[in-house]
């Protein structure tokens, strides 16, 4: 079957030769016992743990194999009151007025404490959230600390910014966060905000909780003055609640666009200053002349990684003609090789779906392509009995009016499209609502920088993809969001300039 | 558009016009002189896609100066005139985005030599707007120039001061560069018509969007007359669209419309800049808030640049 360009039908995933490449490895389980976890949470408020008001908890559970991790606080609109009252007396008296060159030592010291606790940290992400330990060991935990490295220095050179001479924080910020990258999506909020003077009300997701509240513990260690962030767990009302909230000035949403909408629609007219980063349907584009092995390696990370539940994910590969059954046929046999199960196995590539929810959406998205007449192809690979998952997944035969090339999946389900020349990939690749991220593989560099002139994409990657730094910003163009993460350009979103 | 090496090049393109282009030198011009001899009148029609077309509505509305006499009818735009204008602004936005920013910056400032060269007819033109005496006239007019100039030095600029090379732990060259929008919606100060109005109209084409923009509902004798200036300026046709009408009437369209990428509600008012914004959200509009009672007069600094801009970050491998 591996050799053979012509994608398995569905019902036939590839056996044989494609399923017996994959050598065996024996487990290598990292060790649940580095984190422990308490029966229930409370709400992180004025720098204690504190019980919801409405007495009001809800579980969370580990995707790989849905059992209860623990019982988690619900705010209502009370603990919002009290949530956001004390950070707007933390501006006002603590946070605002230090020193900037103080408050950058307490973001180090944020920095280091991550860094010191990251084993802990990322066996939790794991276990809440699903993703390998290889992957939240080696990407979501050393990057949360690097943002707070990175800010930490800003806080007392904010005047050197190219924002004005004389900048000032905006105030209480409110942050509500995805369940994707959950440690490190606060850090991307929390950082800037706070090394520019405000303080923070932080949403994390409803299904990825415990690392934030993880968070708030190394907040408490690192002697953070009570009220400068507060953490809010819930569901989608709380975040709705947060947003609105009058003593709210900075609100600061990362998600689905759908939700992005509804948030800036409900601050019309409020005078709020808003971020969004929202969905992608990224482009990778793979040219005839592009290292080919690097280039499958790309586009298996650009999708698979994180299971494919990244904004950025390069979920539609756009590949030229001559070589679209080449890429094709090394990318089924790459695939045949990743590892699906425990995310808590260092050896594993792709680990649990998060929810149920996302499950049965990732599933009807698939469906729709296999209706829609793309053809469908999987690995051999033997899912676990419990948890949530879903194998990777490869369309070919992919129309851009299909759902698969327009809509974004947020799973591990690669569409292929394939392209003649420049201006064909370009024409495709924009032809989009969102405006997030591409890639572009050939080994021409006038042709990687015309490319990413003409893409209409906040992050473009060159022979490479899924790159994160705190020093690049981050953010898209379109309905996939406005403002910048990361960098100087990220600063501007807490300040007022 | 292609690429025009310097000011004096080609000239603009126009989309094929249904009336001919009106012509310069139109100050209201009394009904007769003393020689007995009557005044020829000027039509103010929209400036839309380079060409000066009546609505399609065929409607007009009688435009007052500030002491209450008639002095035009001017066009009143229908909402088939905003997709009309937005159409020919993402036309023209590749071209112009694809201009050199040197070639940007030198049509802008052909914009500012122009407006010199009728200074004396907009002097007229806003004190009769705006009530206001010559002298006050003068200093808006002499500030609205230095403001298109102000502008047209930045094109060649924003990039390198928005811009940057971004020290990323790992072997990547990674650079950040500001980007045109797209396509602008502006709606216009009320009672500035045209310091208020080139101070909106004109940051967005610096990075190389288009607009469309609503004039000023009361005082939009001038901003027609900036569009005579513009189409006689090397400004490719539907880079500037100049509506006038209701604003109550055209700015919802202009804010819901899904080919628009940003909003400056500028001259909004207070009662509809929350169902302006609330329209924006469709499809995720860039927008700058109303301003009521803004003064023109001061340092503009660069929030206008930078609110149109997006800002694009490039990764590349470094390697042997």
């Amino acid at each position: 079957m591996s050799g053979s360009p012509r994608p398995a039908a569905p019902d036939a995933p590839a056996a044989g030769s494609v399923a017996s490449s994959r050598f065996g490895y024996a487990p290598a389980p990292e060790s649940r016992s580095v984190v422990s976890i308490r029966p229930s949470y409370g709400l992180f408020v004025d720098g204690e743990f504190v019980e919801p008001a409405s007495g009001a908890y809800f579980p969370t559970v580990d995707p790989a194999t849905e059992e209860t991790l623990a019982q988690v606080a619900e705010a209502g609109g009370d603990d919002v009151d009290r949530a956001v009252a004390a950070a707007g007396r933390a501006q006002r008296d603590v946070w605002g007025p230090m020193r900037g060159s103080e408050r950058a030592k307490y973001l180090f010291r944020v920095a280091r404490l991550l860094q010191e606790r990251s084993r802990e940290i990322a066996v939790l992400e794991s276990l809440d959230n699903g993703k390998p330990i290889r992957e939240s060991r080696d990407v979501d935990v050393p990057l949360a600390a690097a943002h707070f490295f990175y800010y930490a220095g800003w806080a007392d050179k904010l005047p050197y910014a190219g924002f004005g001479p004389a900048p000032r924080p905006v105030g209480v910020a409110g942050q509500v966060v995805p369940w994707n990258f959950p440690l490190l999506m606060a850090a991307w909020k929390l950082a800037p905000a706070l090394a520019a003077g405000n303080t923070c009300v932080l949403k994390p997701a409803e299904t990825t909780p415990l690392s934030a509240l993880l968070l708030a513990e190394i907040l408490q260690q690192a002697d953070l003055p009570p009220g400068v962030v507060n953490v809010l767990t819930g569901a989608g009302a709380t975040g709705a609640a947060l947003v609105a909230h009058p003593g709210v000035s900075k609100v600061a949403f990362t998600g689905s666009t759908e939700v992005g909408k509804s948030i800036q629609s409900a601050l019309a007219g409020s005078g709020k200053r808003l971020t969004l980063e929202l969905g992608g349907k990224a482009a990778n584009i793979v040219f005839e002349d592009a290292p080919l092995s690097q280039a499958v390696e790309g586009i298996v990370n650009g999708i698979f990684f994180n299971q494919g539940h990244v904004c950025c994910a390069g979920s539609r590969l756009l590949v030229q003609e001559s070589v679209a059954g080449p890429v094709v046929e090394a990318l089924q046999r790459r695939i045949g090789t990743l590892r699906v199960g425990d995310p808590l196995d260092k050896n594993t590539d792709l680990g649990a779906i998060n929810s149920r929810p996302q499950l049965d959406k990732i599933r009807e998205l698939a469906d729709s392509g296999e209706r829609d007449g793309a053809t469908r192809w999987s690995p051999a690979c033997s899912l676990p009995g419990r948890g949530y998952w879903f194998p990777p997944t490869v369309f070919t035969g992919v129309s851009p009016a299909h759902r698969i090339a327009r809509e974004e999946i947020f799973g591990p389900v690669l569409s292929v499209l394939t392209f003649r020349t420049p201006e064909e990939a370009v024409a495709k690749a924009n032809n989009t609502t969102y405006g997030l991220s591409a890639g572009v593989w050939t080994e021409k560099g006038s042709r990687i920088l015309w490319m990413a002139e003409h893409l209409r994409a906040g992050v473009v990657w060159a022979n490479t993809f899924n790159r994160f730094d705190p020093a690049s910003p981050f953010g898209g163009y379109r309905e996939s969001g406005f403002g910048r993460e990361g960098g100087r350009h990220g600063l501007e979103a807490y300040l007022d300039v | 558009m292609s690429e025009p090496t310097d000011a004096s090049g080609p000239t603009p393109r126009r989309a094929t016009a249904p009336v001919p282009p009106a012509t310069a030198g139109a100050t209201p011009v009394p009904e007769a002189s003393r020689s007995g001899r009557v005044g020829v009148r000027k039509t103010y029609k929209l400036y839309l896609g380079g060409a000066f077309p009546r609505s399609e509505s065929r409607r007009s509305y009688l435009v007052r100066a500030a002491d209450g006499s008639p002095l035009a009818n001017a066009s009143l735009a229908s909402r088939k005139d905003v997709r009309d204008a937005v159409a020919a602004a993402r036309r023209a936005q590749p071209g112009w985005a694809g201009a050199t920013a040197y070639n940007r910056g030198q049509v802008l400032y052909r914009v500012a030599e122009m407006l010199e060269d009728r200074a004396a007819q907009f002097v007229d033109a806003v004190a009769a707007a705006e009530g206001i005496g010559r002298d006050e006239a003068s200093r808006e007019v002499g500030d609205a120039i230095d403001r298109v100039v102000w502008n047209a030095g930045w094109a060649d600029k924003l990039a390198q001061v928005a811009g940057s090379a971004n020290p990323v732990a790992g072997p990547y060259f990674n650079f950040s560069l500001p980007e045109p929008v797209g396509v602008v919606g502006v709606v216009a100060p009320a009672a500035s018509s045209l310091l208020g109005l080139v101070s909106v109209a004109l940051p967005p084409l610096v990075s190389g969007s288009t607009v469309v923009v609503l004039a000023s509902e009361g005082r939009p004798l001038p901003a027609v007359t900036l569009g005579e200036v513009l189409a006689t300026s090397d400004v490719p046709g539907g880079v500037v669209n100049v509506l006038t009408g209701r604003t109550a009437e055209i700015a919802p369209v202009l804010a819901a419309h899904r080919d628009v990428d940003a909003l400056d509600l500028a001259g909004a008012d207070a009662s509809s800049a929350a169902d302006l914004e609330r329209a924006a959200a469709g499809n995720v509009k860039r927008v700058v808030r109303a301003e009521p009672g803004a003064d023109w007069h001061g340092d503009p600094g660069m929030r206008r640049l930078l609110a149109f801009v997006e800002t694009k970050t490039v990764w590349h491998t470094v390697g042997t």
